[in-house]
């Protein structure tokens, strides 16, 4: 006889939405181990696993969820970590329902099993009861690999690297590891003492990191390439979209990755005990349906905003930001105004923003995105009062390095072009993948060009060809 | 972490820092700056490269804020929490022109690599040094050596020329044919001079200081409107077209955080010295 199945996954419990609203905390409390045991027991262990084709560094999903139903916590993490070392991370801020829960098979009939939570789960269980030994390090092949941007692709790669015997450095160009982990993703949804440590295991099994070091300015990539074997370029999606309508250069507009770096990174929310300031607004607009908008919004509201407006163009439907992060931010207070498009920020005489000019939308024949393409509804202008906007509508590839790498083929949006089996870019010896390459994506996307990226650099030291004609 | 080699008052409230680099001088450039960040809860602050070396790297700044004070207090052997660079776009060479070039405050140490690299391309230098006083005003001997001609000013006439550097350029440009001005030094001092220049149609290049924070391109916060369109002084400037900035904006923007820097200082203080 089938067993009987639990229809919905074991719910998570959470910080209150009115009290989390004031604090840096981490929202989900994550699973206790008896909450792990249940949920890990509602996997069926399909014999052929459909939910691995759904996570793109491949993961054992049943391995490990069985280990975690046998109540082998360690087992399951040694498993998790054969093919992704960051999986704190990765069942954190992954779009699961999107991938690995999507096809679930459970999902036909009822809710999937929650992977992501027990990944999570299994991860911050070995964080509690110490790290498992560094596994063994194969004997060194002699071959350097040059990672550049210690964000989720380059770690991934540097993992994946070290373990064939490579020797792999890391140039970041902050002060800190993690990329967009660190400077982008609050406190509040990945607490960044899980970041470094994650980071301090690549550096245990013999990483090297390289923090401060801006590749095309510091050194190029041809000159990395006199030192190094092979270089994988993951760094990220580094330069703010504006909407280029008029007073967005007022003072108390910014980019998302500014007001996200300077909260994140800098610590400006401990202001002044650290030295970063940040405009703490009382009616805070964030532009765009993403998930850094989300960010965005609920960190403005940590900042102490009466109000934060979540202002977006299209209805709610249609926000790609994760529904789990607008559920958050809804519960926290965001007050979302969709089909709603700023056209115009008004400034005082000192050129501080106050105003805000909208126009409102209405959803028009779908686009090249498949979405229904919002339409403006004229004569329907209003303005709002608003004392910070946080403009959070993406952004496109750094351009130092495409700037300062004359043979690299960059797309129409700045991006570098690569083949999508490999990673390869048009340089020979260069690699990249991630937001540099797709634009603004997610972080397992870019692991998971990352591990594709690693296998071709493994192949490539290991027989020296760049391209099979070659001969 | 990087090791101070020096620090010293220059002048009054301004100093000069040397810090340990083996890296940063390969690729360094007049025009250039570094990003550094005094320790670990200090805030990333753009400072104009003045010199380098194989091992190291020269910076001069005023003590203005918690995060320069905090580096005015560094002694030899000290370390700070981040150094980066160098950034930004080198100053555009140019060949056998007249140059007028112009520092103030922080900006003089700024203009040495610039002339330098002037001379080494066979320009004919001008260099005007200004200040409030003669107290104020220093490394004349260094930057003679790169100059044809070269002149003070001080607004109280204690050394050099008595007045305001607009005077004297004015008079300069009527008499001697100018290709270039270039300028380092408070957004006030650019300001000036770009205005200066305007009506004599000479090209007028500044080194402007906006707020950064990554100084990478990432964050944004030192877009400067050029020519009407927005670029970012950390990756297309830090040197931009005097006549084609929008002052306004550039002023306005530097005071963003106005209030909340003395409240910084505020509080450094109180914590350093009760």
């Amino acid at each position: 006889m089938a067993k009987k199945i639990i229809p919905e996954k074991t719910p998570m419990r959470e910080q209150p939405p009115k009290e989390r609203a004031k604090n840096y905390d981490e929202v989900p409390y994550g699973y206790s181990e008896k909450e792990a045991m249940q949920e890990a027991r509602r996997c069926l262990q399909c014999k052929k696993p459909i939910c691995i084709k759904g996570c793109p560094v491949e993961i054992d999903i049943p391995g490990f969820i069985r280990l975690i139903a046998e109540g082998d916590f360690r087992g399951a993490t040694e498993k998790l970590k054969e093919k992704n070392v960051l999986p704190a991370v990765c069942g954190r801020v992954c779009p699961q329902e999107d991938q690995c829960e999507k096809i679930c098979v459970l999902a036909k009939k009822y809710e999937p099993v929650a992977i992501g939570r027990l990944e999570r789960f299994a991860a911050d269980w070995e964080r509690a009861h110490g790290e498992s030994s560094v596994p063994k390090i194969p004997r060194s092949t002699g071959k350097k690999v040059a990672i550049i941007g210690a964000g989720p692709g380059g770690l991934t790669v540097a993992g994946d690297l070290i373990m064939k015997g490579h020797a792999v450095t890391i140039f970041e160009a902050l002060h800190k590891p993690g990329g967009v982990l660190v400077y982008g993703i609050p406190e509040f949804r990945l607490p960044k003492a899980i970041v470094y440590r994650e980071v301090d295991y690549l550096v245990k099994c013999g990483v090297v990191l390289i923090v401060d070091f801006i590749v095309g300015k510091t050194a190029t990539i041809d000159q990395l390439l006199e030192d190094f074997d092979a270089i994988y370029i993951g760094t990220g999606a580094g330069l703010p979209w504006f909407m280029n309508i008029p007073g967005e250069n007022l003072n108390g507009v910014y980019s998302a990755n500014e007001y996200l770096t300077r909260s994140n990174l800098m610590k400006a929310y401990l202001f002044p005990e650290y030295d970063t300031p940040i405009v703490r607004g009382k009616r805070v607009a964030v532009i765009g349906g993403g998930n850094v908008a989300m960010d965005c919004a609920r960190t403005a509201l940590r900042l102490g905003a009466d109000e934060v407006h979540n202002v977006y163009r299209r209805s709610r439907k249609e926000m790609p930001a994760r529904e789990e992060e607008i559920h958050h931010a809804e519960e926290e207070g965001i007050i979302f105004d969709i089909l709603t498009l700023p056209v115009k920020y008004i400034g005082d005489e000192r050129n501080w923003v106050k105003k805000m000019e909208c126009i409102k939308m209405r959803l028009g024949e779908p686009d090249a995105s498949g979405r229904r393409r919002p339409v403006p509804i004229d004569g329907s202008n209003f303005i709002t009062p608003i004392d910070t906007v946080v403009c959070a509508i993406g952004q496109s590839p750094n351009p130092l390095i495409p700037q300062t790498t004359p043979d690299l083929k960059i797309g129409k949006w700045g991006n570098i072009e690569v083949d999508p089996k490999t990673g390869k870019t048009s340089k020979k010896g260069c690699w990249a993948g991630g937001d540099v390459v797709r634009g603004g994506a997610t972080v397992i996307l870019a692991m998971g060009d990352a591990r594709v990226a690693a296998r071709s650099i493994d192949e490539y030291l290991k027989t020296g060809v760049w391209r099979a004609d070659e001969g | 972490m990087y090791r101070v080699l020096k620090r010293e008052l220059i002048v009054p409230n301004i100093h000069l820092l040397v810090i340990e680099s083996e890296l940063i001088h390969k690729n360094a450039h007049a025009g250039e700056f570094v990003v550094v960040r005094a320790d670990e809860r200090g805030e990333r602050i753009p400072l104009n490269l003045v010199d380098w070396d194989r091992g190291s790297v020269s910076m001069v700044f005023m003590a203005l804020g918690t995060s320069t004070y905090k580096l005015a207090s560094l002694k030899v052997g000290d370390e700070i929490a981040t150094l980066a660079g160098p950034l930004g776009k080198p100053t555009e060479k140019v060949q056998g022109k007249n140059i007028v070039c112009i520092g103030g405050c922080y900006g003089i140490g700024a203009l040495y690599p610039a002339i330098r690299m002037f001379k080494e391309h066979k320009n004919h230098i001008t260099t005007i040094i200004e200040a409030r006083s003669r107290l104020l005003l220093y490394w004349q001997e260094e930057l003679r050596k790169y100059s044809d001609e070269f002149y003070e000013i001080t607004r109280d006439g204690s050394g050099g020329f008595k007045g305001h550097v607009n005077d004297f350029l004015i008079n300069y440009i009527k008499k001697n044919k100018t290709d270039m001005v270039y300028v380092q030094g408070c957004t006030y001092l650019t300001y000036l001079v770009s205005q200066t220049t305007r009506p004599f149609n000479v090209k007028t290049i500044v080194g402007l200081n906006p707020i950064m924070v990554d100084a990478t391109g990432m964050c944004g916060v030192c877009r400067v409107i050029v020519g009407g369109e927005t670029k970012f002084g950390c990756v297309d400037g830090p040197e931009f077209d005097g006549h084609q900035v929008d002052w306004d904006t550039l002023l306005a923007r530097r005071r963003v955080y106005l209030d909340k820097e003395r409240y910084s200082l505020s509080f450094y203080e109180c914590e350093k010295y009760g």
